[in-house]
């Protein structure tokens, strides 16, 4: 009995934790936070730095907020929780700034902005405040992961496209290097609009159509 | 039986003689001037780019039938050669073969199959294209090549920037309108004929409207909104004109250069993406002509028809949600 309960646990928990990859992927399937996510993928590293930010803050607003919930009166629960959310950004600010400030600069008012991001207050009020801290922190995990996936990927595809390069490695260049150290070659533009704004809709309309097609 | 003979079918009984192969080699025969233009001027550049673009847009189009589409082939209705001739008219001459196939992929891939082909896309095909490579090929997509009468030679010409920009450039400056028009080296029967800088297709107003002419005559397409983007943008530069000759351009040159003709006659005609009615079109053809000038005059780039035509492209729903024609024996309520 205590067994197959155990095992129900952690089946959830498995599950908790896989559907912000595919089955509710927070940019794919619900469409959240997409201010962020057509804002900041310019580049892989940009989408990457911006998910991994953003899942610090939804585990750490996630816990707190699922330790708390019994404290929470219902009418003041959003404000609480925007504070809560506000005091994790202000964490991950201030330590971006301090440790890598070039990432910090080209993510501008984006990592400020995560206190607004839908998917972190979704998951507070949708999740945080009704489940155990032990399912919030696999929720905000899995969550937050599938979130730097899909930014990666779009961040990734429009860079490759925008800049023919991955991970700031200039792809044209680097092979050229490879074969003859001492080159001198210098690899022609991308197609410049996927840098811009336009290609950020673009790349995520085409991901989500590849992306209903996989999960069906 | 005689009776089963008879069949009872809903209207129409008679059916006219268009279709959508008619109308589209009605298309392309109209743009046969222009094309004689540009072959006269660019020399074999203007069959080179020309072949390339309508060869990708047919190829994509199959293929994005063949993979995703499925049903019922149309690359014979015709659709993609036009789409591949319209793009071509819409880049300069010099443009390297694998920037004109990505023009033709976004072309008839993301601006027309993506919403399910011929009828379904609410932007023209060909000026999707054309956008995307002036953003993404800044460079590539502004070095217009002097022109040169039947030079077949497959030297690299010359490249030179196109009246418009030069009136703009000129304008930034702080240089009156009349020292920029008296140092210009085209006359106004050059951009009449074609014999300026610019894209393959727009240099020539004559041959565009010529082949205007041609689809009037046909009926592929009617008198309004070629009527209204041109006589909108010729009021709206008047009283520019009207108001200080020295810093704004003369209506007869915002009329005669850039794209205008080509995106009044061949563009903005298109009748997927243009409004059904006759007043919608109006609408639709003063729109076009406010933006273009707006942008010409006041905007980043020197030419805007091809950005107007798209914006107008979108509000088209719009246009013929609001200009529906009364039912007929439908009352007016008072």
């Amino acid at each position: 009995m205590l067994n197959q309960m155990k095992e129900e646990t952690i089946m959830n928990n498995l599950k908790n934790f896989t559907k912000g990859f595919f089955r509710e992927n927070p940019v794919f399937i619900l469409l959240l936070g997409l201010c962020p996510t057509l804002g900041v993928t310019t580049s892989a590293i940009n989408g990457l730095a911006m998910g991994l930010a953003t899942t610090f803050v939804l585990i750490g607003s996630n816990v707190v907020i699922a330790l708390i919930k019994g404290l929470i009166p219902d009418k003041v629960r959003i404000p609480s929780f925007i504070v809560v959310i506000a005091s994790f950004v202000t964490i991950i600010d201030l330590v971006m700034s301090a440790y890598v400030p070039a990432l910090y600069e080209s993510l501008g008012l984006f990592i400020p902005l995560i206190v607004v991001n839908c998917i972190v207050l979704g998951r507070a009020e949708a999740f945080a405040s009704k489940n155990t801290v032990f399912s919030s922190l696999i929720d905000g995990l899995g969550m937050g992961l599938g979130f730097a996936f899909a930014l990666t990927l779009l961040g990734g595809l429009r860079e490759i496209l925008g800049s023919i390069a991955i991970f700031n490695w200039k792809i044209f260049e680097g092979i050229a290097r490879l074969i003859n150290p001492a080159t001198d070659y210098t690899q022609p533009d991308g197609i410049l609009v996927f840098v811009l704004a336009p290609g950020a809709f673009f790349g995520l309309a085409y991901l989500i159509v590849l992306m209903k097609k996989i999960s069906k | 039986m005689a009776i089963n003979k008879l069949t009872v079918s809903m209207s129409p009984h008679d059916y006219g003689k268009y279709s959508v192969k008619k109308i589209m080699s009605g298309v392309v025969l109209a743009m046969i001037p222009a094309l004689l233009v540009s072959v006269y001027y660019f020399g074999f550049d203007a069959i080179r780019v020309n072949l390339i673009a309508i060869a990708s847009c047919v190829f994509f189009e199959w293929l994005f039938q063949k993979i995703f589409i499925k049903g019922k082939l149309t690359i014979n209705d015709g659709s993609a050669v036009v789409t591949g001739m319209l793009l071509a008219f819409n880049v300069p001459s010099n443009l390297p073969w694998w920037i004109i196939v990505i023009g033709a992929l976004v072309a008839i891939g993301i601006a027309k199959m993506t919403f399910g082909g011929l009828g379904n896309n609410p932007f023209n095909p060909a000026l999707v294209g054309r956008v995307f490579l002036l953003i993404s090929f800044p460079v590539q997509m502004t070095s217009w090549p002097k022109v040169s009468v039947l030079n077949f030679a497959m030297t690299d010409a010359q490249t030179g920037a196109t009246p418009l920009a030069i009136v703009k450039e000129g304008l930034k400056n702080g240089e009156s309108y009349s020292s920029i028009m008296n140092s210009m080296p085209h006359e106004y029967v050059d951009m009449l004929m074609g014999n300026i800088g610019g894209s393959l297709g727009e240099i020539s107003a004559v041959a565009l409207i010529l082949g205007g002419l041609f689809m009037l005559f046909r009926k592929i397409i009617t008198w309004h909104i070629p009527v209204s983007i041109i006589g909108t943008v010729a009021i709206f530069t008047a009283i520019l004109y009207g108001i200080n000759p020295e810093t704004y351009a003369s209506p007869v040159f915002h009329l005669l250069t850039g794209g205008l003709m080509l995106g009044a006659i061949f563009m903005a005609t298109d009748m997927v993406t243009s409004p059904m009615t006759g007043k919608g079109m109006l609408v639709y053809g003063v729109g076009i002509g406010v933006i273009t000038v707006l942008i010409r005059v006041w905007g980043a780039y020197p030419e805007g028809v091809s950005f107007a035509i798209l914006i107008m492209n979108a509000v088209v729903p719009l246009i013929n949600n609001w200009l529906k024609p009364k039912r007929f024996g439908e009352t007016i309520k008072k």
